[in-house]
């Protein structure tokens, strides 16, 4: 009982904690020159150079400085997030994004790197447990208790040593 | 001199194809056992030194094409497009790859001279040489059928001969320009060489892995250069372009980064081949990988498939690239299935935390990293193949996917060195880790009281987070290295009661490859703390009348003139800043617009003032038209020095690794049989 009230005690204590850090994260509502910055590296320049809007600096661009105007009146205007990335992608396109929305096929773009990292990392620990697995069962069948204990003395030590050499 | 070009052009082009036919035929007969009218071994003698004559051919070739553009010949199409007559000498060897045409005659050239050193290796193992030898002829081959018949160099120019050329693309006019390039194709032509020795030993069915200690360094140096590549790349993006970052996940960087990721996974890969005989097949495919990518990156920004601002040469040439990469991929898959039976692994592993899964795992995250960006860069054709429009893929998406995986492949790079061969206990895991452990939270925590928090403005900064992450795992990994390499010489400053200096030089030498191995990773951590720096980047635009001021962190910029000049390859306009630090002038700042003559195309030449904390970086943007005065646009880049200071160390690195160890000295010594501690003291001092 005495242990389970800890459990508790020490879940209650978690779940403060990461309320602090959410609170800490995500509290207020982000400036609008922070918001200006964070957008501006969130769409694309149009000219064609392959710059980030915010990143934007030839010489003589005729479009960055009329669009980071537009970014600046839609923020004031209050518009969300959102809104003003669906705004530019109507008006120039969905090049006008820097990274592929999160819907439709372009979600696709997300979740693939995601997932193909998750299986590779699954499939290879499944490997790792699947050859460690068979290494000792070959070991437990072909291995004296002398030999056993040679190999642990071995393994002591080559742990003590430093130069083992790659 | 075009004649000539174009002639022995022709002639490496028989010689490679001689090559690689002779070559095959004698190894035909010598696998088959089959009688023959001429011996294999000359045969195949004959086929190396053909080789051998082609690089002469090449270099001919390449050494014409240079004369020409030194002669200002504009009767010559190339030439007239990418040279003009002021354009200095330095800059007029940079347009051999400058174009199309060019660039693919200097990858023959490099492959030439790359084969033409192995072919004079031939005696270290003349049946694996002879075939390595062959395959390159197999590479070369086709690169000088492009030249020949595809995009020749030497083609004349249709209509009348102007006085001056088009003139170097401004982008590449930039002392970095005449090194870049070649550094980068040392590296992508570099792996066809360590593909070659694969494939051939794979085609022979060569006992044992003595085939990886005899590509070892080749495959180390080619990813050294292609190392330098990068990043003298990223020095010149970051100096050119202006817009004070130096990696934008361009499809060029990101062709470059790809045989990279996967080539730094075959160095780390093929110890678990030599050291346990595990791994086979992924090692070959790796390496078969690392080559295909090198192709495959070629083809992306040489084929118009995708747009970049690295790309200076584009055309329909991609389709030849599409077929010899299917070729390439149908040999390599022929080849593993026919001899697959060589590669029977051991494929025993006793803990899932030991040296040799930490590097499964950091196979799997480099590979994983690799298709990331692979898949970012092929997303945008992708997507327009299936909804019909082209969406961009810029670096939002790879911040957000292949950052983390980033600082997970530093985790292990950390971990790895820390954990034993076969298995670990939880007494050495314990030893091991305690400290670099402490680093790592007493760093988090450091940053977190000096500012740099996770949020910002009242909002989650996903680039502090990660800059927070990098700097906590950058402390936790270079301590652990730092401590492997302080257990190391101790141990050796006990026995040889040396200083501990000494003693580390010692253990460098007694195994450079390991100890060359943990320089190139504190190296990477050091590149890592750079990168991690941009999280905090500050800029401000302003224009500036003259003794009007402009402030950018500490500094305070101060326009002390603004005015032109001009030589016989640009104008420029340029400003002359004063910086003040503390009311106190530190130096003068010169950032120039120039627009080049020939071309009349605008490049900006940036001011930077680099110190080890941060860089000011400062652009001249241009004039304002209805006022006259220039705009300037400062940046504060934070840390940016450490990334070029991490290369020094990865370069260091990779000499000591290749740099043979030091054998133990043995030392007769005359003892007396009553006093077997002295020898054995003085065997296992080392030398």
């Amino acid at each position: 009982m005495q242990k389970r009230m800890s459990g508790s005690t020490w879940m209650k204590a978690a779940q403060a904690l990461l309320l602090a850090v959410a609170v800490c994260f995500w509290t207020g509502a982000a400036s609008d020159s922070a918001r200006f910055n964070n957008l501006s590296h969130r769409l694309m320049c149009t000219c064609g150079c392959a710059q980030l809007l915010g990143e934007c600096n030839h010489v003589g661009c005729t479009e960055s400085g009329r669009e980071r105007n537009e970014l600046s009146a839609a923020i004031a205007s209050g518009a969300t997030d959102d809104q003003i990335l669906g705004s530019f992608a109507a008006k120039y396109g969905v090049t006008a994004l820097a990274a592929p929305p999160t819907k439709g096929f372009s979600l696709v773009a997300w979740v693939a790197p995601f997932a193909v990292f998750a299986a590779a990392l699954l499939g290879t620990i499944l490997l790792v447990r699947h050859w460690s697995l068979g290494r000792a069962a070959a070991s437990a069948q072909a291995m004296t208790p002398e030999m056993v204990a040679l190999r642990e003395k071995i393994r002591r030590e080559t742990e003590a040593g430093a130069d083992g050499g790659v | 001199m075009a004649a000539f070009g174009s002639f022995v052009l022709l002639i490496a082009l028989a010689l490679a194809a001689y090559n690689l036919f002779a070559g095959a035929v004698a190894l035909r007969l010598i696998a088959t056992g089959q009688p023959a009218r001429i011996s294999p071994e000359r045969l195949a003698d004959t086929a190396r030194r053909a080789g051998i004559a082609g690089f002469v051919a090449v270099t001919g070739a390449a050494f014409a094409l240079v004369w020409l553009v030194f002669a200002n010949d504009f009767s010559i199409a190339y030439i007239a497009e990418h040279s003009n007559r002021a354009l200095p000498a330095a800059y007029k060897f940079a347009a051999l790859w400058s174009g199309q045409e060019g660039s693919l005659l200097l990858w023959a050239w490099l492959l030439g001279a790359y084969g033409f050193v192995l072919r004079l290796l031939h005696k270290t193992d003349v049946k694996l040489y002879a075939y390595a030898g062959t395959i390159l002829a197999g590479v070369q081959v086709f690169f000088l059928t492009l030249v020949n018949f595809v995009a020749p160099p030497f083609s004349l120019l249709r209509g009348a001969i102007p006085d001056d050329g088009n003139g170097l693309n401004p982008l590449l006019q930039y002392p970095e320009m005449v090194i870049h390039p070649p550094m980068l194709y040392l590296g992508y032509v570099g792996f066809t060489v360590p593909f070659a020795f694969a494939l051939g030993a794979l085609m022979m069915r060569y006992p044992g892995e003595k085939w990886i200690k005899i590509t070892r360094s080749w495959t180390l140096v080619t990813w050294l250069f292609l190392t330098m590549g990068i990043f003298l790349g990223m020095h010149w993006a970051y100096a050119v372009l202006g817009w004070g970052g130096y990696w934008g996940w361009d499809p060029v960087e990101n062709a470059s980064f790809m045989p990279w990721l996967t080539g730094t996974a075959f160095l780390h890969s093929v110890m678990m081949q030599e050291r346990k005989g595990m791994m086979k097949s992924w090692n070959v495919w790796l390496i078969f990988s690392t080559f295909a990518l090198s192709i495959l990156g070629t083809l992306l920004t040489r084929g118009g498939l995708v747009s970049s601002v690295h790309a200076f040469a584009q055309s329909s040439i991609g389709n030849w690239f599409v077929a010899f990469l299917v070729i390439v991929l149908a040999v390599c898959i022929f080849t593993y299935v026919l001899q697959r039976s060589h590669l029977q692994s051991e494929q025993r592993l006793e803990s899932l935390v030991s040296r040799e899964s930490s590097f499964l795992f950091n196979n799997l995250v480099l590979l994983a990293a690799c298709f990331v960006i692979l898949w970012g860069t092929l997303f945008p054709i992708l997507s327009e193949y299936v909804q019909g429009t082209k969406v961009t893929v810029g670096a939002p998406f790879y911040n957000r996917v292949a950052v983390p995986i980033g600082l997970f492949l530093l985790f292990l790079t950390g971990v790895g060195p820390l954990l034993p061969w076969r298995s670990t206990s939880l007494r050495a895991v314990r030893r091991n880790f305690v400290i670099p452990s402490i680093a790592l939270w007493g760093t988090l925590i450091v940053c977190l009281v000096a500012g740099v928090k996770p949020w910002h403005d009242g909002s989650f900064d996903a680039g502090n987070f990660y800059a927070l992450v990098a700097f906590g795992l950058s402390a936790g990994v270079f301590t652990a290295i730092l401590s492997e390499y302080l257990r190391g010489a101790n141990v050796i400053r006990k026995q040889t009661r040396r200083n501990l200096f000494s003693a580390m030089y010692l253990l460098i030498r007694r195994n450079t490859r390991r100890y060359g191995g943990y320089l190139i990773h504190i190296g990477v951590v050091i590149v890592v703390v750079g990168l991690a720096g941009s999280a905090f980047n500050r800029n401000s635009e302003s224009e500036l009348t003259l003794n009007s001021t402009m402030s950018v962190g500490p500094y305070t910029l101060k326009c002390v003139g603004f005015t032109q000049d001009s030589n016989l390859n640009y104008n420029s306009e340029y400003a002359l800043l004063d910086v003040y630090r503390g009311g106190k002038k530190q130096f003068q700042m010169t950032p120039e617009k120039r627009v080049y003559l020939a071309s009349q195309q605008p490049q900006t030449m940036v001011a930077i003032h680099s110190v080890p904390g941060w860089d000011l970086y400062v652009v001249y943007e241009g004039t304002n038209p209805d006022t006259g005065n220039p705009i300037i646009k400062a940046f504060l880049n934070p840390l940016v020095s450490w990334i070029w200071a991490g290369v020094i160390f990865i370069v260091l690195g990779t000499f000591v690794a290749l740099t043979p160890n030091l054998a133990p000295a043995t030392v007769a010594l005359r003892v007396a049989a009553a006093q077997p501690s002295t020898a054995e003291a003085a065997v296992r001092g080392g030398d």
